[in-house]
Formats: structure tokens, C-alpha cells, sequence
């Protein structure tokens, strides 16, 4: 029989964001607008 | 949901042509197996809160500007921005660490508090008051001598050129002041500790 020494079990299932990360991410992604030029890249946020 | 078969590399597709769903598509798909495996690795809700806000940060970025490469890999590469990132981190918090308290680590394991206790300060109080009780009784030359080089810290020489007398004298005076102090404890088996 193996011996456990750690006391709470290592893998951790069904772990998620908290939503508000999420929104969070989605709006930024709306907002965000790139544009690449020749050399340069612009990053552009949307208020 | 209606992306829900679409495989990942035309979802990406999709999202860097426009269609913002398509990357809550793949947030949903994805975000936890990214985030058990930031949690795996920071065992902080909060931390990996913000590190898989990053890491879908680096994700938008590099999708908006059109730098990524599809080959197929869209969830290796980004675990592999989230590994980089959890990285970072630990980098970071190396040269300032926080501790969080958890239910198998207490705070107080790595903090301690160095000042005494009320009970010990309440005896040091004590044994001071009656220190000085017993410096009373000492023979004025040497009183003196003692008060001067333990209460108010000054050197022999100091001493000798306030007194008047010489630095050996000062300094038996002192030898003196000591010895009696012992005798004094010793006859009265006075305990002084702290």
C-alpha cells in the first residue's frame, strides 16, 4: 500500500476564471483594433 | 453552442477575421485545463486569476496583429504563453515572495515577533526597579561609577575626567560596584531573571 504524504490531492479539476476575467477579455478584444504598418505596429483601444 | 464542433484552428481563424464569438468559443473551450494547470502551479485563485488574464491578453494581442501561426497547436501555445508567464512570476516573487496563508501553511510558521511578551516585559519591568534598589545601596564612589558607565554609557576615560580620579581607579571602583552587588544577591538570595 503506497503511503500519502500529501495531505490534499494534487490535481485540481474544474478550475475556472472568475467571469468577471472573462468579460473582462471579451471586451478587451472588442475594444482592441491593431494596425500593422510597414514597421510599425499601432495598438488601438476603444473606449 | 453553436461552435461547439468547430475545430480550433478555424475558430481562430474566424476570431482573427472578426468574429469576436469565436474567441469566447475558445475561452470557454479551453480556460479549464489553462487554468487548473496555472492553479496547479501558483495555488492561488487570485494569481492564476491574473495570470490567465495575461496570458489571453498575449493571446488577443498576437491573434489581432496577425503574428500567429496556425498549425494546429492553438492550446499548446498557449499553455505554453501561460508557462512563460507563470515563469515570470516566480521570477518576480523571488526577490519579493508572498505568502498567502492556506489551511496546511500558517503565516506565523515564518513570522515571528521578537518583542517580549506582556508577562516577560512585566518581569524585565521588575527586575530593573529592583536593580536599581540594589545600586542604591553600593558605596557612593563606586554608585557612582557604575551609573555612569551602564545607565548612561560613558567610557572610563570619561569617567575618570568627570570624577576626578584616575582611569585604574575608576576602573576598580567599577570591580568593586560589582562585587558587591553579587553579595548583595547572593546574602538575600534575590533571583534576578527575566
Amino acid at each position: 500500500m503506497a503511503k500519502i504524504y500529501s495531505k490534499k490531492t494534487v490535481v485540481t479539476k474544474n478550475l475556472k476564471p472568475k467571469k468577471e476575467v472573462v468579460s473582462f477579455l471579451l471586451n478587451y478584444s472588442k475594444a482592441l483594433t491593431v494596425v500593422k504598418t510597414a514597421d510599425k505596429t499601432f495598438e488601438m483601444i476603444a473606449n | 453552442m453553436a461552435h461547439l464542433n468547430i475545430p480550433d484552428a478555424l475558430l481562430v481563424k474566424n476570431y482573427v477575421e472578426g468574429d469576436e464569438n469565436a474567441l469566447a468559443s475558445l475561452i470557454k473551450r479551453h480556460e479549464s485545463k489553462i487554468y487548473g494547470f496555472i492553479y496547479s502551479k501558483v495555488n492561488d485563485r487570485d494569481v492564476s486569476d491574473d495570470i490567465f488574464q495575461d496570458t489571453f491578453i498575449k493571446v488577443i494581442r498576437t491573434l489581432k496583429s496577425n503574428s500567429y501561426n496556425e498549425e494546429g497547436k492553438f492550446l499548446p501555445w498557449v499553455m505554453r504563453i501561460s508557462h512563460n508567464l507563470i515563469v515570470d512570476y516566480y521570477r518576480k516573487n523571488k526577490k519579493m515572495p508572498m505568502h498567502r496563508e492556506t489551511e496546511e501553511f500558517s503565516i506565523f510558521s515564518i513570522m515571528s515577533d521578537n518583542s517580549l511578551t506582556i508577562e516577560n516585559q512585566m518581569i524585565l519591568d521588575q527586575v530593573e526597579v529592583d536593580l536599581k534598589k540594589l545600586v542604591a545601596e553600593l558605596p557612593e564612589d563606586q554608585k557612582e561609577v557604575l551609573i555612569m558607565r551602564m545607565y548612561q554609557d560613558m567610557s572610563f576615560k570619561e569617567i575618570s575626567e568627570l570624577t576626578g580620579v584616575s582611569i585604574n581607579t575608576a576602573l576598580g571602583r567599577m570591580r568593586y560596584a560589582l562585587m558587591n552587588l553579587r553579595k548583595i544577591i547572593e546574602k538575600h538570595q534575590i533571583v534576578l531573571t527575566n
